[in-house]
């Protein structure tokens, strides 16, 4: 076979799921060629049928879908005409792939060994020789350290970013010609998923692998991909390579995506995020004509919604395809959505949370005999420790950190399921670091609500919305009447944008964003002083949560709340955020205004975080930090700097041995580092732009 | 953007519950319209919520069979007086000599007569009556027991859990039936020890289960939401936490159904039932087992309805694991 021949072709494909219902066309029209070594990334919002292509293409589509229309040709042959045995064979040698949780995707019970040895002796009849050296050497490629300890290990004790590059060495194990990634880094940590990203890009290049990307994620596409698809609703609406798609964009539907994406040189005072109104429409009830239509600002009644539209070259380009009747007609530099927001007056509003020198510390009792004998039987796992900053009135407060670094302790503590160990945290000028949450009385209750992060899980299946939403407010005693109540309910589901007559509906007939805004109008209802939102828009879909972050800010604008916003997502942080705090293993390195944070002098880890976020522009350059090892447990801290082990600016013994100074750079601005302030000004930007209009 | 300040919403009125409002008429009436309101608006949940069960029953064929088995007994045992005109403890002397079946259901005694002349039929479908009743109240009150067990356990755990949990272990290491004889024996037998007796030898079992699915359930982040709003304990308990573990409690309370009449019947059979003269299923077989060689209609009739009524309740849970799975 020569090098031209494409590696993958997709003709036409339709998909459909056949349900109780009857025939779900989950993806109606798919196109796409790839040639030898060429990297495809495919975006789209959930539902879109990202994963169902892929699923195709492994032919594996489960027992209620069918290939109804077109046909996938692999290397030359149609996949159709394959048995189940030849199958068997090109999955995982010829083609392989990559899911998004790690951790079952590998075998619990078997070492990582023998599940990498398998590869080479079932697909190419290697021996256990063979395949172990085999194992060794991809394992070093995807930077393990010491591989022949790691062959011997199960899965469960290694961490779920190791986990996934055991899996995509595995991927590679079998030098593939088709690779397909769906999601793989989306379960991980920012600075795990730079490194991970990082290692895909490489090992591509190495092995000349043809790649397909799906993500969500525009950032991700723009570090691994040549070339991007953006689908919607199961069909490919926009296609070309990632400059022409991000720089000269055509299809409304992807202009909509990009703004709503907050980007890294905004925030809320200069930039509004513009939300896609409505939601997507289900695969059984698509529209005619342009599937997007009803979502659309330049739709045409009679034009868009006449007949099936059909993916289109645009002149000058080979490669970049749009699926829009009207992308010539319309103006491809849409207002900027305007700015609602004043910037704060001069007035310092007044601290409402103050945190002193707060410890949280879990007991942990080891009841083994050598434990006993030793008197050491009760150790503390330091959730949070020494933590100070401060909220003031109607703003925002970010707390940034990856898993693990105690962001969720502390919500906890503030809203009374924990106590504190140490230290005081003053809301209102009361100290409610100790108090219970069985302790507090209705008026603190209420005015510390929580808005939690998976939507799925923060509404009761069982309760009616009305029902829920009801219960916080007789509970809150702001009415007792029924009528009361229902119209209690019926205002907060209008500030949510919902019609009242949700009131009605459960939980599982609401999408993810709905039920969030669920989240948000119980947790406003007692009007809080203050709301906590432990990563409440991290579980949705761009679009959504552009709408969710805009709602956030609107009803803390009505009512004068402050925020306190726990992420780990950084753009999202830049946007929202008037003060971030940035914590890592219970300690906060960095304190200080969002500009502060994003701009030089950074705390090492701050510039690592940074350094770590998918930027969808492929103008923008970032300077490289990338963390290796693993994030230290929490019961057993280093001893100098908490961050001292993975530490990339690591200045010697002081850093292991002592606990850094908190030094203040400017008022309020404060960096936990040994390193001298000057030193660390000099560092330079992250990021830089390329662009050379 | 005008530069005016951000209106915070006013703080609630709160109703001071020890001061009678001034309007104490418009009160009570408000309150008398609401309580009406939300019972019917209870009734229509219901009424909707048993209709939409059917209908996705009606999808499984299992189910329907087993419905339509349980739905024979129960008309059968409501319409019992006009379903037979011998009283089912009457004497007929002149059956005594061939009691044998007709087998036609509308001639005399069509299912024969027992060993003193007592219509067989009568007595099938008097008997389904005491059935009917025992076995759902045992089992609703073991539900009773066993989901406050497995409630306080799972969601307080800690020592409550270790006491609830040892003591259902020495419970459950009794086997069954010698328990049931053992409690029976004690306190004599009658349809209240028939409850008890089913009540303690259950709740443990369920105790478990519902345990097990509160362990799993109490993680959820709506848990975390009622705890922060300040719900007690024994709100989260029974509000939040138990109506999302009724799906699997459904399936098992239907097994649980056939066993209590596996058990009635055992323990008719071995004496300990309900007191004669009364028809009891399992007390007209041991009666008759004597005479099986010559008449096994005696015995083998009561025998069917027991397991026509257990195999009913067993297909039925069938379905419901069947139709629970498949969303």
């Amino acid at each position: 076979m020569n090098d031209d021949t494409p590696v993958l072709e997709i003709n036409n494909l339709g998909i459909s799921y056949f349900v109780r219902a009857g025939e779900i066309p989950a993806v109606p029209d798919f196109s796409l060629t790839l040639k030898r070594g060429e990297s495809f990334g495919l975006v789209g919002e959930s539902g879109c049928g990202k994963t169902t292509v892929a699923m195709a293409i492994m032919s594996y589509l489960g027992n209620n879908g069918a290939i109804v229309r077109g046909n996938i040709i692999f290397e030359g042959r149609d996949m159709a005409t394959l048995s189940p045995e030849e199958l068997r064979q090109l999955r995982g040698s010829k083609i392989a792939m990559v899911y998004q949780e790690p951790m079952s995707a590998l075998n619990p019970s078997l070492t990582l060994g023998l599940q990498l040895k398998e590869v080479p002796i079932f697909h190419e009849g290697a021996s256990d020789r063979e395949a172990h050296d085999r194992a060794l050497a991809i394992l070093a490629d995807v930077n393990m350290p010491d591989p022949e300890s790691l062959m011997k290990r199960y899965p469960h004790q290694i961490s779920g970013g190791q986990q996934q590059r055991v899996i995509i060495a595995m991927a590679f194990l079998a030098k593939p010609s088709l690779l397909l990634l769906d999601e793989p880094t989306t379960a991980l940590d920012v600075t795990v998923e730079a490194t991970v990203i990082d290692l895909i890009a490489n090992l591509r290049k190495k092995y000349n692998t043809t790649l397909i990307y799906i993500s969500h994620n525009l950032g991700l596409i723009v570090k691994v991909c040549d070339r991007i698809g953006v689908m919607y609703s199961g069909e490919m609406i926009e296609e070309g390579t990632i400059r022409e798609v991000f720089k000269n964009t055509k299809h409304p539907y992807t202009h909509g995506l990009f703004d709503c994406i907050p980007s890294l040189n905004a925030d809320k005072y200069s930039r509004a995020l513009a939300p896609i109104p409505g939601q997507v429409s289900l695969p059984h009830e698509r529209p005619p004509g342009c599937a997007f239509g009803p979502r659309c600002r330049y739709f045409e009644a009679g034009t868009c919604d006449a007949e099936t539209v059909a993916i289109e070259p645009i002149n000058g380009s080979s490669g970049h395809r749009v699926r829009c009747v009207r992308w010539n007609e319309i103006d491809h530099q849409p207002p900027v959505p305007e700015v609602d927001l004043a910037k704060a007056s001069k007035r310092v509003p007044a601290e409402v949370l103050h945190v002193d020198n707060m410890d949280m510390f879990y007991e942990q009792r080891d009841m083994s005999i050598s434990a006993l004998m030793s008197g050491n039987s009760i150790r503390y796992i330091k959730a949070n420790e020494g933590l100070s900053f401060n909220a003031r009135r109607g703003q925002t407060v970010a707390i940034v950190g990856e898993s693990g670094c105690g962001k969720s302790t502390f919500a906890k503590v503030l809203t009374g399921l924990e106590t504190a160990t140490k230290g005081s945290i003053r809301f209102n000028n009361e100290n409610i670091a100790t108090i219970p949450i069985e302790d507090r009385d209705t008026d603190l209750i209420l005015s510390l609500q929580m808005v939690f992060q998976n939507p799925d899980g923060t509404l009761n299946p069982s309760h009616t919305v009305g029902s829920a939403i009801g219960r916080v407010i007789k509970k809150f005693g702001l009415a007792s009447r029924r009528k009361d109540v229902n119209k209690m309910v019926a205002e907060l589901l209008e500030t949510v944008r919902l019609p009242a007559s949700f009131a009605r509906r459960k939980p599982r007939q609401l999408s993810g964003g709905q039920k969030q805004r669920i989240a948000v109008a119980r947790a406003f209802a007692g009007n809080p002083a203050m709301v906590i939102a432990d990563e409440p828009v991290s579980a949705l879909d761009v679009s959504v949560q552009a709408a969710v972050i805009n709602l956030l800010m609107d009803v803390q604008k009505k009512y004068n709340t402050t925020l306190l916003f726990i992420s780990h997502d950084l753009s999202v942080v830049r946007y929202i955020a008037d003060t971030v705090v940035v914590m890592y293993l219970g300690q906060i390195m960095e304190t200080g205004t969002a500009e502060e944070i994003f701009s030089p002098p950074y705390h090492p880890y701050t510039e690592a975080l940074l350094s770590a976020i998918p930027i969808p522009d492929p103008d923008i350059k970032q300077k490289r930090v990338r963390l290796e090892g693993e994030i230290p447990s929490v019961i057993n801290p280093p001893k100098g700097c908490r961050f001292s082990t993975r530490c990339p600016r690591h200045i010697g013994e002081i850093c292991d041995n002592e606990p850094p100074p908190d030094v203040e750079t400017s008022p309020g601005h404060r960096i936990r580092c040994h390193i001298p302030i000057e030193e660390l000004k000099k560092v330079e930007e992250i990021f830089q732009s390329t662009a050379t209009e | 953007m005008t530069d005016q300040l951000p209106t915070a919403k006013p703080a609630p009125v709160k109703r001071d519950p020890s001061v009678a409002p001034d309007d104490m008429l418009m009160w009570i009436l408000g309150r008398a319209y609401d309580t009406v309101n939300r019972i019917l608006e209870i009734l229509y949940y219901v009424i909707r919520g048993t209709l939409s069960w059917f209908f996705l029953l009606r999808e499984s064929p299992a189910a329907m069979l087993g419905l339509s088995l349980i739905g024979f007994w129960v008309f059968v045992a409501i319409f019992a007086p006009y379903l037979t005109s011998y009283d089912p403890n009457a004497l007929d002397y002149a059956m005594l000599a061939d009691p044998t079946p007709s087998w036609i259901p509308w001639e005399d005694h069509w299912l024969g007569t027992d060993e003193l002349g007592r219509d067989v039929w009568s007595r099938l479908i008097w008997g389904s009556r005491t059935v009917l009743i025992v076995s759902p109240i045992a089992v609703g009150m073991a539900y009773l027991v066993g989901c406050t067990m497995g409630m306080l356990s799972g969601y307080l755990g800690g020592w409550v859990d270790m006491l609830i949990s040892r003591i259902s272990d020495i419970i459950l290491s009794f086997p069954v039936l010698i328990l049931f004889i053992i409690l029976i024996s004690t306190v004599g037998p009658s349809a209240f020890n028939i409850i008890v007796a089913v009540t303690v030898a259950s709740s443990p079992g369920i105790g478990r289960i519902v345990r097990g699915l509160i362990l799993d359930l109490r993680n959820h982040e709506y848990v975390d939401a009622a705890k922060i709003r300040g719900e007690s304990a024994l709100y989260i308990m029974v509000v939040e936490l138990l109506p999302n573990a009724r799906g699997p409690l459904i399936v098992d309370a239907c097994v649980r159904m056939g066993y209590t009449i596996i058990t009635i019947g055992v323990l008719g059979f071995l004496g300990l039932g309900l007191p004669p003269p009364d028809p009891d299923w399992g007390g007209m077989v041991v009666k008759a087992k004597a005479l099986i060689s010559i008449w096994p209609h005696m015995a083998i009739l009561p025998s069917i309805a027991i397991s026509s009524l257990v195999v009913g309740f067993n297909l039925l849970a069938d379905g419901l694991r069947e139709i629970s799975m498949r969303d």
